[in-house]
């Protein structure tokens, strides 16, 4: 499987991706300049964290405007994965591959730190080697990762199973106490209607490790591969 | 391009009612203890000021509802003055 992980001045975790995927997973891996528009042979995108362009005027508002971001839309269009991580999901956001918005976290706070995570779908691309309701440990870094969308969209979303990750304590509970930002519903990762575009808060490529101190991004990471039939 | 010809333009960003200000509540808080009770609400949005050539108030609006706001959170209010 040939990843392609798009680099946008101020990105900050691509190499932590290129590593996991080349290293870890064993796939075909290179980096994609925001400059680029040629995404041929590539089957999955990843769009990391980080600041791109400084974070200025909104998470992600800028970096949507990039010269590569014309050919990720053709590229969901047609089905092609895509997997926006922290920033990359901000960057998702605001180019509207996925739905609703980012706010700033409730608590005003950068947080960074492992968080439990429940699985809401595993009919997905995304998911489909974690049991549904089985809970990842992974951790989160942000100051922006408070999401929100209008009460009906949230409840469309709902009722199409495009909440995939949820804030939750270590036994899958749900609870207000359990969400590290404010988000709406302790969303912590969605998909858009066709599941091909997923957005998370969380880094599962900081959980691909034993030495790092968990594996569980590597859940995400195999299910991609899976649904590409690697 | 002669000065006369710019065109200055107030853009006013701010959360939509009904979506939570974090920065808002914050400085509510803050202001409330420090005796201000008379303060019932904060909201906290961006100030932006662009100096435009020729400047069509069509496309100041159409900046801010590509870039400058997000809809989705966010209101702007645009108020111009001759340059």
């Amino acid at each position: 499987m040939r990843f392609g992980v798009i680099v946008f001045p101020g990105s900050n975790c691509e190499m932590d991706c290129h590593y996991v995927i080349e290293k870890v997973l064993g796939q075909e891996v290179r980096y994609v300049w925001h400059q680029e528009s040629d995404l041929r042979g590539l089957d999955c995108l990843v769009l990391p964290g980080g600041f791109s362009y400084g974070d200025y005027l909104r998470c992600g508002a800028i970096a949507r405007f990039s010269p590569v971001m014309e050919a990720v839309r053709d590229f969901a269009a047609r089905g092609g994965l895509v997997i926006g991580i922290c920033n990359g999901f901000q960057i998702l956001l605001e180019a509207g591959l996925l739905p609703g918005a980012m706010l700033r976290n409730n608590s005003l706070s950068f947080v960074c730190r492992f968080v439990h995570l429940r699985v809401e779908n595993r009919d997905t691309p995304w998911t489909g080697k974690a049991e549904r309701g089985q809970v990842l440990r992974i951790p989160i870094a942000h100051g922006e990762g408070n999401y929100t969308a209008g009460e009906g969209l949230l409840d469309e979303m709902e009722r199409r199973g495009q909440i995939i990750l949820r804030y939750c304590g270590p036994a899958g509970e749900v609870t207000p106490e359990a969400n590290p930002n404010g988000s709406a519903r302790n969303i912590a990762g969605i998909c858009n209607e066709g599941f091909n575009v997923f957005g998370l808060m969380p880094h599962p490529e900081r959980a691909s490790e034993e030495i790092l101190g968990s594996t569980d991004g590597l859940f995400i990471w195999e299910s991609a591969l899976a649904a590409a039939g690697v | 391009m002669s000065e006369a010809d710019q065109r200055r333009f107030s853009i006013f960003v701010s959360p939509l009612r009904g979506v939570l200000d974090p920065q808002g509540q914050a400085a509510l808080g803050a202001l409330h203890s420090l005796g201000y009770d008379e303060v019932e609400d904060v909201r906290i949005g961006k100030y932006i000021v662009l100096t435009v050539r020729g400047g069509s108030e069509e496309r100041v609006r159409e900046m801010c509802e590509k870039l400058l706001a997000n809809p989705i959170i966010e209101d702007y209010r645009i108020e111009s003055e001759s340059g």
